[in-house]
């Protein structure tokens, strides 16, 4: 039943890891962009978050209300006011300028909040458990699971279904001609971060909630959604969530066998898979 | 149209272009009247599409070395010429391969310009496209995305529409197709730019012609009167 259990547990840790990789994949696909800050603003995201809860008063879900705007709006004018000037045929100056950012992040956040760990509080919702058989399931595990869902539902509808979608997919394809259409890239791109930065601000919200946070493990965050992103293969967001889903049972699995491995087991299969299918289970095809 | 003061509607002066160091056009001065039909005739590399990148923004002139109805648009980006009523039906096509047939057509629509052209009317023109809609613009034959190419561009509803090389790779009898469908396109007043290598076909649907050599205008003509002679002159360069 141990077994059972922690594959139950690492499918739902898996929504999270999905939640992560979903705004990276999105820049990614749309733009090119590797954005080695993505794990830096995630943490910014739970800050923005704490600040909200403790000013307001506000249970953390509620928070989300204002950090989920907020978020977009900080990364519409982060990729109107510094990234799009990165973005070119050369693909090492978007990757040096987010590493700066990912620096400064983390830097800004140890001057204000200092490096104590924190924590959200968000009362019941922390422990609460559903009885499945002789498991438990908690709630806040499946309620970030149904989010992950719903998120890169939502997500895969407004690439596929609408206009903006639209926007983003002629962008991705060919700048030169998206723009004779009357799109300004610049300005697709904003929008493509200010979702990428919306949905990162869900993922930081229930990452505060689940556990503890301080101003260095963005890097860390970063590291489980490139993986998330490339098992599933790029540009494929519900291969994101599969490959989400396969870090965290590989993580749960492997912490079952020895507690000291649960970090290393989901860096291994990540790197079989890397080694047996190179563009991940489900590339896009073109 | 009603054109009062007789002003072109689009008008380059002193037109240069340049790709880094190399220089695609030398001083060009050309214009086009509203309701013309303007042919562009010139060998490979004679700079007729580095002229259709300038006139649409995706290369940046000075301000004043392109004229929209008066207005400098030398400097504005590619987006804002468009909104403003310029459309280029691009050389090969250039469809957007992860969109379907009719998210191509609807992306050249977004642009939110009033007119007759819409999605029905596209397919009234080239009825092919509406069998097809649904499916990805890769999957349909080169005559058949250079429909859609055309109508993505009808679909902003341009007061002046740009044509590169629109009958470059296609089948002779698909060629005719295209072309027979222009009269419908040019009927409502539109100012068209043809750009061509087909002289012959170039020459019968226009009423002006220019001719590029090297990066400079070598004829400027009559379409109907100007001689075999003449323009294999400005073609090639040979006496």
């Amino acid at each position: 039943m141990d077994w059972v259990n922690a594959i139950i547990q690492g499918t739902l840790l898996g929504g999270l890891y999905a939640l992560f990789a979903a705004g990276l994949s999105l820049i990614f696909g749309v733009m090119r962009l590797v954005n080695i800050a993505h794990g830096d603003l995630i943490v910014l995201g739970a800050y923005l978050g704490l600040s909200t809860t403790l000013v307001l008063g506000v249970h953390p879900l509620l928070a989300l209300l204002i950090v989920v705007p907020l978020m977009a709006a900080i990364g519409y004018v982060l990729q109107r006011g510094i990234l799009n000037q990165t973005l070119g045929t050369d693909i090492l100056p978007p990757l040096l300028v987010t590493f700066g950012l990912s620096v400064i992040i983390q830097n800004g956040l140890l001057e204000i909040y200092t490096a104590d760990p924190q924590k959200m509080d968000a009362g019941v919702l922390e422990t609460a458990s559903l009885p499945l058989g002789s498991l438990s399931i908690g709630v806040l595990p499946l309620l970030t699971f149904i989010i992950a869902i719903v998120v890169i539902g939502s997500l895969q509808w407004v690439f596929y279904r609408t206009a903006l979608g639209r926007a983003f997919r002629a962008v991705s394809d060919n700048q030169d001609i998206a723009q004779l259409m009357g799109l300004n890239r610049r300005h697709i791109f904003g929008l493509a971060m200010a979702l990428a930065l919306a949905v990162t601000a869900i993922a930081a919200i229930l990452l505060g909630i689940r556990t503890s946070f301080d101003p260095s493990i963005g890097g860390g965050r970063l590291i489980f959604g490139f993986e998330a992103v490339i098992i599933g293969g790029l540009g494929n967001l519900w291969g994101t969530l599969v490959g989400g889903v396969i870090l965290g049972v590989a993580q749960t699995v492997g912490a079952n066998i020895n507690p000291g491995w649960q970090l290393l087991s989901g860096h291994i299969v990540f790197l079989i898979i890397l080694a047996i299918r190179p563009n991940g289970l489900f590339p896009k095809v073109n | 149209m009603l054109n009062v003061n007789n002003q072109p509607i689009l008008q380059m002066s002193g037109l240069d272009a340049h790709y880094g160091d190399f220089q695609a056009l030398y001083n060009v001065d050309m214009e086009i009247q509203e309701g013309e039909v303007l042919a562009i005739i010139g060998a490979n590399g004679a700079g007729k599409s580095t002229l259709m990148r300038s006139v649409c923004g995706l290369i940046d002139n000075e301000p004043d070395q392109v004229k929209y109805r008066g207005q400098n648009i030398g400097n504005l980006r590619a987006d804002q010429v468009a909104k403003l009523g310029i459309a280029l039906v691009p050389e090969g096509r250039q469809l957007f391969p992860s969109l379907s047939v009719e998210e191509n057509l609807l992306i050249g629509g977004q642009i939110g310009r009033e007119g007759v052209w819409s999605l029905n009317r596209v397919f009234e023109l080239f009825p092919i496209l509406k069998e097809r809609r649904n499916v990805p613009s890769t999957a349909l034959s080169g005559g058949q995305q250079q429909m859609v190419a055309i109508g993505r561009a009808l679909m902003s509803n341009p007061d002046l529409l740009l044509m590169d090389e629109i009958s470059l790779g296609l089948a002779p009898v698909i060629i005719k197709t295209i072309y027979d469908a222009l009269p419908g396109i040019i009927d409502d007043g539109m100012s068209v730019i043809i750009v061509e290598q087909d002289i012959t076909k170039a020459l019968s649907v226009s009423s002006r012609v220019y001719c590029l050599q090297e990066g400079r205008v070598s004829l400027e003509g009559q379409s109907s009167t100007v001689s075999r002679e003449e323009i294999s002159r400005a073609y090639f360069g040979v006496e």
